[in-house]
């Protein structure tokens, strides 16, 4: 069983992966939840969720997320991937899912996720990571808490330098 | 200059931290090059041909005596007793050990300096008008909006991964200082008919191996809308631009691949999805970044010196550094004085230990604790009174920076080319300093009047070459080194991309043909026309014709 940090009242903590990632190429198991791709969940979706199944849906960075507007009270996550951890794209999917979109369910890094993107990851509102590099809960939240200040606002609730200062 | 408060220290001081750890690991070996070089690079540590190299931020290359005086102690203690200063504004340290890299960025950490950003595919140091605060042009002081970007795009969660690096240039006078429109965003402040303040912003300039000017997609963006409208402009270039191919990705590609005009609407529709309260700064925060520039206590002084105007008709050489290295400044009975770092025998934008010490007595001393850094390479004391010129010149004549050649032929814009980088395919340094002896009559240099070459050592285009009057570019031709010329590039408020001479010729024939090209110029110039003028009107012909006149 892959190992999943997850976030949740500000605390990381490892967790068990219950859903089945399924490539494109693989059958859909009878039962338990799964994580699709977009083309897929567009074409097998319906029939999934009808039947009372848990199901997320994995976005790569070249998809647009806002083709799953309608859809996101429906699902149970959706995964982000990291192909490499340099292709940043992720971050702007997170960021619109939750702000733009009213995301509330989880929405996981997968791929190339290491624990140096951890603080970037969690600003823009991802609460479940797949670490690629044997990170810890314990690790990824040193790593995440690694700075006492952000400049910016974010999809966290982290108050920036200025509201400090205010 | 900006004042850090305990959270901009801390914040630094946390970065510090976080590095010491990923260099214990890599020392440790818990951590590969192939994992270590993205942790690196983004504190600004390149693996370069013979060291590592740090590339300190200074931010929009402003600075005060302590901490111009670290920097020479760093050079002293970790590095070869000197610096180089680039052409955005960052003081680049070429001999480092790797195992110093964590005490040096505590050593920076303690004057409020840091090495973030500095690198990596981000948001890097924004490069800002070295006489801002200064000089009587500008509209607004531009150090006010380059840290409000700073502070923005620090470890920015969304936007620290783009598909390649990104540069910001800020301005608030005609005269462009910065080269904004040849960079990733320029932004140039300007007031509209009813006097409310905003940007003109540019977009998808750049050099490189495909240079492009860049196009304006907002003639006037409300000033308080700056950070919601640039988050709108990195978010289409981190959804769209490019990933596949690194000479594809900056955000120049993706502007001239859509249109001006397409990119420009998809940035505004990007921009009206966006909600602008929690985007903006708010009002109070900008007010308190702006009160956090201290504020100069000029004394009030006639316009003119009798002590300089004396000093001047008994010196010819003060007068002539006075031609050529100061310039007026806003407040009368002050000018700003401009540090040469291109003696002719030196190696464009280096500076030693020693003379970064002095540098840092004179603005203690005499300009009001502030330096600044160039684009062109240079050094700046932007509040020095009149009075005080004569004094400030002995100074840096005693230490071999007042050469009086700021705008000149031998004011020469050089990346480090083959003699440091890794990437480069022939050496830039050395084609710099046989032009600027050549040269070397002052008089000469004189009656040339303005004229910027600019030399890169790889296609690269680190040396601004596409932007010189005459660029040089340095390439391979089969294992020997050769230097392509090329004419009338403006990196300035006329900006435009130098167009290629003719063939490429060998390291020996550079300083003979720009003696040509020099020559045809002086002969053809009419009035007051500068170099670059009498191009424009010419055209290449007569030029090529100097040149290759052997050739045929």
């Amino acid at each position: 069983m892959p190992t999943l940090i997850k976030l949740a009242d500000g605390r990381f903590s490892a967790a068990e992966d219950v859903f089945t990632d399924i490539a494109d190429e693989d059958a859909i198991p009878a039962a338990g939840a799964v994580i699709l791709s977009l083309t897929r969940f567009q074409a097998e979706g319906d029939a999934l969720v009808g039947a009372g199944r848990t199901v997320g849906v994995r976005v790569q960075p070249d998809e647009a997320v806002e083709d799953l507007a309608y859809d996101l009270p429906r699902l149970a996550l959706v995964a982000v991937v990291f192909p490499k951890y340099r292709d940043g794209r992720a971050y702007t999917s997170a960021t619109l899912l939750r702000q733009r979109l009213g995301y509330g369910g989880e929405v996981r890094a997968v791929g190339d996720v290491l624990r140096e993107q951890a603080g970037f990851m969690v600003r823009c509102g991802m609460d479940a990571f797949a670490p690629a590099d044997g990170a810890t809960a314990e690790d990824w939240a040193a790593a995440a808490g690694r700075f006492r200040h952000v400049y910016q606002r974010a999809v966290d609730a982290r108050p920036p330098v200025f509201e400090e200062r205010g | 200059m900006y004042r850090y408060d305990a959270i901009d220290r801390e914040f630094v001081a946390d970065r510090a931290a976080e590095f010491r750890g990923q260099v214990a690991r890599r020392l440790a070996g818990e951590l590969t090059e192939d994992q270590f070089k993205p942790l690196r690079l983004m504190n600004g540590l390149y693996l370069q041909l013979h060291a590592y190299m740090l590339r300190v931020a200074i931010p929009y290359g402003s600075m005060d005596s302590r901490q111009l005086r670290r920097l020479a102690h760093i050079a002293r203690t970790y590095d070869k007793g000197y610096g180089h200063f680039t052409t955005r504004q960052n003081l680049q340290l070429n001999w480092i050990k790797l195992g110093d890299t964590p005490d040096i960025l505590d050593q920076l950490a303690e004057v409020d300096l840091h090495a973030i950003q500095t690198s990596g595919n981000c948001i890097r140091n924004v490069t800002a008008d070295p006489y801002a605060g200064a000089t009587a042009e500008e509209i607004d002081d531009p150090r006010v909006w380059s840290e409000v970007i700073r502070q923005w795009s620090t470890l920015h969660p969304e936007f620290s991964f783009l598909p390649r690096k990104f540069k910001f240039a800020v301005t608030a006078s005609a005269k462009d200082r910065t080269a904004a429109r040849v960079h990733d965003i320029g932004l140039v402040l300007r007031r509209s008919r009813d006097g409310a303040l905003g940007f003109e912003v540019i977009v998808g300039g750049g050099q490189g191996r495909t240079p492009y000017v860049g196009p304006t997609i907002r003639e006037h963006l409300p000033v308080g809308s700056l950070l919601s409208y640039l988050q709108a402009i990195l978010r289409v270039y981190n959804r769209h631009g490019r990933r596949d191919n690194i000479y594809k990705a900056r955000i120049k590609i993706l502007v001239a691949a859509l249109g001006k005009e397409e990119f420009a609407r998809q940035v505004e529709e990007e921009w009206s999805k966006i909600d602008s309260a929690p985007a903006d700064l708010p009002d109070t925060e900008l007010a308190r970044i702006r009160g956090a520039f201290t504020p100069l206590a000029f004394d009030s002084l006639p316009a003119r010196s009798e002590t300089f105007e004396a000093a001047k008709a008994a010196s010819p050489a003060l007068a002539r550094f006075a031609r050529n290295n100061v310039k007026p400044h806003k407040k009368p009975g002050y000018a700003i004085v401009e540090i040469s770092l291109k003696a002719h025998h030196a190696t464009p934008g280096d500076a030693s230990a020693e003379q970064m010490e002095t540098v840092a007595d004179l603005a203690e001393r005499y300009s009001l604790d502030d330096v600044r850094a160039t684009h062109e390479q240079n050094l700046v004391l932007p509040h020095v009174k009149l009075d005080d010129l004569p004094a400030v010149h002995g100074a840096l004549e005693a230490a071999g920076l007042a050469t009086p050649n700021i705008g000149l032929i031998s004011d020469i814009i050089a990346c480090p080319g083959l003699d440091y980088c890794a990437l480069a395919n022939a050496r830039a340094i050395p084609i710099a300093q046989a032009i600027a002896q050549r040269f070397e009559d002052a008089d000469r240099a004189e009656l040339i009047g303005e004229l910027k070459i600019k030399i890169s050592g790889c296609i690269n285009a680190c040396g601004h070459h596409h932007v010189g009057n005459i660029g040089i570019l340095g390439v391979d031709k089969k294992g020997e080194e050769f230097y392509q010329l090329s004419l009338g590039g403006s990196g300035q408020e006329d900006a435009s991309l130098a167009q290629i001479l003719g063939p490429g010729m060998s390291a020996d024939k550079v300083p003979d043909a720009i003696e040509a090209l020099v020559d045809t110029y002086l002969s053809a110039r009419t009035g007051q026309e500068r170099f670059l003028d009498t191009v424009r009107r010419l055209g290449m012909a007569p030029f090529k014709e100097a040149v290759y006149a052997d050739a045929h």
